[in-house]
């Protein structure tokens, strides 16, 4: 089992250095530096442009170098915690987004945990009862979830609320906890503002889980040891919970793999329609104001989040599950 | 059969018809077409079954039919505005006035401005009463961007106004605008799953086929893909297109980033289809008859997926609707003058459009529907497609 994770841990670093190259690519890739565009904007101001100055900054940054050399500082820099520095907030990169990515972090949790509350029990029963009224109707709710744009979800359910309980649920707290040290307080008033974008992001995700968990659980259910069970007289209930539903488990902790990127890609637009403290608007503004370290480290801690994610699923589906430690190639 | 008393002769019956020895090889007329039938002739049969993947595929060809007429289905122009109606709530159809039957026919608004918020009140009056014209000439436009005509199926009455979904902050009217904006909300789909097909089966052919440093490769960078968050990564590469392309350009750009993106899935379908069909004796044998990688690839390998991938490739279409809607509502995606169901969304953005005007959300109908006729569609074509069910 240790070998197992070592192996996955190595495993990860190969994924991190493409993706850092991706990101940077990226990153890299539109003409123009946020310094060309901060010295065009005090132009256009009628300020003086403090030449000097901006040569300083232009070295201290390394925009002298060649794209290479500055790829290498910055992966090197990340590896002692310097994720570079914010022009536009002036600020360094980890000071800007640090709540932020708790907050990210948080909102992630909280729906994939209300993904599966709502996809389990509901999957389950769509396997069951498979051809009724009811599983051609959870489908469909499912599938409407799927195909409605989260943004407008967010949108109608911020009016909802607004009109039904008179609450502002824009933001994620409310506004007097915002930059407040964490407190009993502040705890409860974000789980009070964390319902919306919860359900709005869930839904997209939830419709794709029923749909595999019913499609998977119908698989084991059609099993010769399921026939077994039942003829050997055990309840229905237990002969369904006992064994086959064992089996979609192990799918169900894999599947955070598929889901986290996608859970994260929502969270980021409803951040923006609801103007949460999370990571989204940073990262569009850090996007549109070329504020390239900003937006590179943020697009790699977000990478991080889901690999590391993966991680854990993967571990803890190794721990469940002895077959797939052992296909991995690792002696008993 | 009771049997005969004992030592009784046995009935005997000779029939004259002519003995034929391979009756029983002989299958019946359904038989015989079932078994005759081409692949696509028994898909077409499993598909036919699956009645919502029909009534979608249905639905889907006649939206698609509907972008070639956009300028005679639509009852005004694209961009004419009428600054005497902003923000016009919808009128609905009338068939009855006083309690008696007419031609088809809305009512006409008065419109105030209300002094004191300084929102606009349009109240429909009972004695407007304008009919619909149909088969009529009404706005200018040029037929497909070429031929000028005024031809419309439904124009508004003389003077009158005909806004079914209501107008927006130019005095635009929505209906029109949806219809015109099916052009490129479908299209982006389909341009964009063309992009990723052709990327899918070329780096997924070739790390199937060859297999070795280019397939470990490959799936590695796969596996990047699909870890990285899609919608910031959307965003980071729309960011790169440049203010200054024309919209059109745009246009393909935002193509093309849907489609690098979402190449993987298709990708490793390919590959671990090719895997397992490489190994057939028919393969074996075009090697031997001195037949080219590529030949064997391209005639003999990718035919006997085709079908499969183009399941895949169906549901991966409404991925790209909803993900060009999403970046054109951010900002980042198509911009004005085109018109897309997402830049029709953007006027919807904030709380105030959604309580003070909600006829701006309608272009987000046609989102959902085309989103759930793909979806289905793309299951009955994946049910029949698949030849063990």
């Amino acid at each position: 089992m240790l070998y197992y994770i070592f192996r996955r841990v190595l495993m990860m670093i190969p994924t991190l250095i493409i993706t850092s190259a991706l990101i940077f690519a990226i990153i890299e890739a539109p003409p123009g530096d946020y310094l060309e565009s901060y010295i065009a904007e005090l132009q256009a101001q009628g300020e003086a442009v403090d030449t000097a100055k901006i040569e300083y900054l232009r070295k201290e940054y390394g925009f002298d170098k060649t794209p290479v050399e500055r790829y290498f500082t910055w992966v090197s820099g990340m590896f002692v915690g310097d994720f570079g520095y914010s022009f536009a907030y002036e600020l360094p990169v980890t000071a800007v987004v640090g709540d932020r990515i708790y907050l990210t972090i948080l909102v992630s949790m909280a729906t994939i945990i209300f993904t599966w509350l709502i996809a389990f029990p509901i999957g389950i029963y769509s396997a069951t009862h498979q051809y009724s009224w009811n599983d051609y109707g959870f489908t469909f709710l499912g599938l409407l979830g799927l195909a409605t744009p989260n943004f407008l979800l967010a949108l109608v359910l911020m009016y909802l609320a607004n009109v039904w309980f008179g609450t502002s649920i824009g933001g994620l707290m409310d506004p007097r906890f915002v930059g407040q040290p964490m407190s009993w307080a502040k705890f409860l008033s974000v789980l009070d503002h964390l319902w919306v974008p919860v359900i709005v992001i869930g839904t997209s995700g939830t419709a794709g889980m029923i749909r595999r968990i019913r499609a998977n659980l119908l698989d084991e259910l059609q099993k010769q040891y399921v026939t077994t069970a039942r003829a050997k007289g055990l309840h229905p209930f237990r002969a369904l919970v006992k064994y086959p539903l064992r089996m979609s488990l192990n799918f169900f902790i894999s599947d955070i793999g598929s889901l986290l990127p996608a859970v994260i890609s929502g969270a980021e637009v409803v951040a923006i329609v609801l103007s949460l403290e999370t990571t989204g608007p940073l990262l569009i503004s850090a996007l549109q104001s070329q504020d390239m370290y900003l937006a590179g480290s943020f697009l790699m801690f977000l990478s991080l989040l889901t690999v590391v994610g993966v991680l854990i699923s993967d571990i803890a589906l190794a721990y469940l599950d002895p077959r797939i430690r052992l296909s991995g190639g690792v002696r008993k | 059969m009771t049997l005969p008393k004992n030592a009784a002769p046995l009935a005997h019956t000779v029939t004259d018809a002519p003995f034929d020895p391979e009756a029983i090889y002989q299958y019946t007329d359904a038989q015989k077409s079932l078994f005759e039938a081409s692949q696509l002739r028994l898909m077409w049969w499993k598909f036919r079954r699956h009645k919502p993947a029909l009534i979608s595929a249905i639905f889907l060809g006649l939206l698609y039919l509907s972008t070639l007429f956009s300028e005679v289905l639509a009852p005004y122009n694209l961009h004419t505005r009428h600054s005497g109606s902003i923000y016009a709530p919808p009128q609905s159809v009338h068939l009855f006035h006083d309690g008696q039957l007419r031609a088809p026919f809305v009512y006409g608004y008065d419109f105030k401005l209300n002094m004191e918020n300084l929102k606009r009140e349009y109240v429909p009056n009972t004695d407007k009463i304008e009919t619909i014209r149909w088969f009529c000439s009404g706005d200018d436009y040029d037929f497909w961007g070429v031929i000028p005509a005024s031809f419309h199926i439904a124009c508004p009455a003389e003077g009158g106004s005909l806004f079914l979904l209501g107008t927006d902050r130019l005095g635009r009217d929505v209906l029109s605008r949806i219809i015109y904006g099916a052009r490129i909300s479908l299209t982006i789909g389909l341009l964009g799953v063309g992009v990723s097909l052709v990327l899918g089966i070329l780096i997924g052919g070739m790390a199937g086929y060859y297999g070795g440093l280019f397939d470990v490769l490959s799936q590695r960078l796969i596996e990047v893909i699909q870890s990285i968050p899609s919608i910031p990564l959307w965003l980071a590469l729309a960011a790169i297109l440049p203010i200054t392309w024309s919209p059109i350009f745009v246009y393909f750009g935002i193509t093309v980033i849907l489609g690098l993106l979402d190449w993987t899935g298709l990708a490793r379908t390919v590959r671990s289809k090719l895997l397992a069909l490489r190994e057939e004796d028919y393969v074996s044998a075009a090697q031997v008859m001195g037949a080219s990688s590529f030949r064997i690839v391209s005639r003999h390998l990718i035919p006997g997926f085709a079908s499969h991938l183009i399941a895949t490739a169906t549901i991966a279409i409404p991925t790209m609707i909803l993900g060009e809607t999403t970046l054109s509502f951010l900002g980042l995606g198509l911009r004005a003058p085109i018109t897309s169901w997402g830049v029709l969304l953007t006027e919807a953005q904030n709380i105030n459009a959604v309580a003070l005007y909600p006829w701006l959300l309608w272009p987000v109908l046609p989102v959902i529907l085309v989103v759930l006729a793909y979806n289905f569609l793309g299951d009955g074509l994946r049910d029949a497609a698949d030849p063990y069910k």
